[in-house]
């Protein structure tokens, strides 16, 4: 095989004989037909779940039943008299704005400790991202039981330490289960932030840096005028991916405490999913569709931020 | 005295900030280790130090690995994250190649798409999608895991993949095309091995995706002995408020291997896969 390393383009399909193979050295056609089997996929059981949900979310349909009416917006006016709703709404911006700027300046902090040279490096790396890394219903089996009311050896800690009575009840009230559900999440996103935000970091110019020291600048100030303004971007994206992620979170609440007590901690997802297992499988739809505009404003948001970066 | 100014500044600045954050990182994993070799009797005394490991034992782990569904569990999540990968992969190594290397109309548009297709989580789409599972009776099949998983997988590898093509020389290419070769075979025996790496990086992501997935799982094969690990795990061996503690923390450490060993080597990529996308898209 030759190489050939002309300056312009060569036009393939002038040298290829006619009829047949012609079809296959347009880029256009053969691109349609490349997106074919998985754009069939995405619409089968992407594109037609998501309208099907919208008409659902319409009836009132029940798990089971095979006749069921169309009510209208009967579902979300429901919604809107409905107290767990309300508390859901408010959990899922609470879980998901409060545990930010915790996972965003420590990850931060964690990236910086990470971005020296050290021993094992690749291999402590690794181990710390482990809370992102493994099945979040695993993990939080593991919180779980850290959170026990009665096994805790936070609670074994604290009491040894004389710093409390007796034993904290980690989900007793809506307000200690939001905590730790909060505290859980901080755990596993933490590690996200901090290699988003290291692989930005390796962009960081070090010439910059030594320019900016001889130039007096003290460490904070190199951070602040060199490496915060190449690591923004990727602050913002790796934030809005965490708030998107966080916000449409199922697993860790449902193995947590499952909504509870009484119905206090729900998230969409999991106030959902009980709803489905009422078998209201129309008010279920409701729910979950409530979660659209949300999304559909956390994306546009991700969306300018990425081609602003073009 | 320079050399231990040097030890102070690095004991502050790496390995004390390092330690406080391992303590808290790993903890739970910790936890889990040793509550999964203790003997159950010791595990409720509240009286003994709870973190002293006291006569270790893997009767747990065999509890798990012989008197539960354990193994079968293994052995579903295995078949389903497979056949989705397969079928994501095939999917996406199309899409990520006509988006990263042909240019037509609509392309970014799409890319676009692709991109936001992969912020849309399970608990949006769950409901409707158990009802299409069941009228196409796929209920508790693997086949509606297999068929359902791409739909976060291909995503997700696409992007990772059109980066990955798009870093490819274009010369290489048009060299072969004016050696008389079709688009095809110049995709196929050119371009498609220098995108192995890849390929097999995307390939192990949609691996530990599927592995780790829970509400598709719980909803499409929740129940009788179709179950996957993490829904296995959360919903037998939790049964009636009664918790197994010990061959629940054992399992956690086992379900938890495969992904962590597979991570390991490509945490790296994944970051640079997703932000350069990301940031080129």
């Amino acid at each position: 095989m030759s190489v050939i390393t002309a300056g312009s383009r060569p036009k393939a399909e002038l040298l290829q004989p006619r009829g047949k193979a012609r079809f296959w050295d347009r880029e256009a056609p053969l691109a349609y037909l490349f997106m074919i089997p998985g754009l069939l996929i995405l619409l089968l059981f992407m594109a037609y779940p998501f309208f099907l949900g919208i008409y659902l979310s319409m009836t009132d349909k029940m798990v089971g039943f095979a006749d069921f009416n169309f009510v209208g917006l009967e579902n979300f006016q429901l919604l809107l008299r409905d107290q767990i709703f309300h508390r859901t709404v408010a959990n899922t911006l609470i879980y998901s704005f409060v545990t930010v700027p915790f996972k965003l300046l420590l990850g931060l902090g964690l990236a910086l400790v990470l971005n020296q040279k050290f021993h094992f490096s690749r291999f402590i790396r690794a181990a710390l991202l482990l809370p992102w890394i493994v099945p979040t219903a695993i993990s939080s089996l593991a919180w779980l039981m850290l959170f026990d009311s009665v096994l805790s050896p936070i609670s074994w800690v604290l009491k040894s330490w004389g710093l409390i009575q007796s034993n904290i009840n980690f989900f007793g009230d809506r307000w200690n289960a939001i905590g730790s559900i909060c505290v859980a999440n901080i755990w596993r996103g933490l590690p996200f932030f901090a290699i988003s935000i290291l692989a930005g970091l390796q962009a960081v110019s070090p010439e910059l840096h030594e320019a900016a020291a001889l130039d007096g600048a003290n460490a904070f100030q190199r951070f602040v005028s060199v490496t915060l303004p190449t690591i923004r971007t990727i602050i913002l994206i790796a934030t809005l991916f965490s708030i998107i992620f966080t916000f449409s979170d199922f697993q860790l609440i449902y193995v947590l405490t499952k909504g509870g007590p009484a119905s206090s901690t729900h998230v969409f997802g999991t106030y959902a999913y009980q709803m489905m297992g009422f078998s209201a499988l129309g008010q279920a739809a409701a729910v979950a569709l409530s979660m659209f505009p949300f999304l559909a404003l956390f994306a546009a948001i991700l969306l300018r931020f990425i081609r602003a970066d073009d | 005295m320079v050399g231990s100014n040097v030890f102070t500044q690095r004991l502050l600045k790496l390995w004390i900030p390092l330690l406080l954050y391992a303590v808290f990182l790993l903890f739970p994993f910790a936890w889990m280790l040793i509550v999964s070799i203790k003997p159950d009797q010791l595990l409720l005394d509240t009286r003994i130090n709870p973190f002293a490991i006291i006569s270790p034992t893997l009767e747990n782990y065999r509890y798990l690995l012989q008197e539960t569904e354990f193994p079968r569990w293994i052995w579903n999540t295995l078949v389903v994250t497979a056949g989705a990968t397969a079928l994501s992969l095939f999917c996406s190594i199309l899409i990520g190649y006509a988006l990263g290397r042909f240019r037509f109309r609509g392309g970014n548009t799409l890319g676009i798409a692709i991109f936001l297709l992969y912020l849309v989580p399970p608990t949006l789409l769950f409901i409707p999608l158990s009802q299409i599972v069941s009228r196409f009776g796929l209920y508790n099949s693997y086949w509606s895991l297999i068929l359902v998983y791409p739909t976060f997988l291909i995503p997700f590898a696409s992007w990772l993949l059109m980066g990955y093509f798009r870093t490819i020389s274009r010369e290489l290419e048009d060299a072969a095309l004016v050696d008389g070769a079709t688009r095809l075979q110049a995709m196929t025996r050119i371009v498609l091995p220098l995108a192995i790496p890849g390929v097999l990086s995307a390939g192990i992501f949609c691996f530990t995706l599927g592995w780790n997935e829970f509400l598709y799982a719980l909803v499409f094969m929740g129940s009788g002995d179709m179950k996957t690990v993490p829904v296995g795990v959360v919903s037998d061996l939790i049964r009636a408020d009664l918790y197994f503690w010990g061959s629940l923390m054992a399992a956690g450490i086992l379900g938890s291997v495969p992904v962590a060993v597979a991570y390991a080597f490509l945490v790296d990529n994944y970051v640079s896969g997703l932000t350069a996308g990301a940031t080129k898209g």
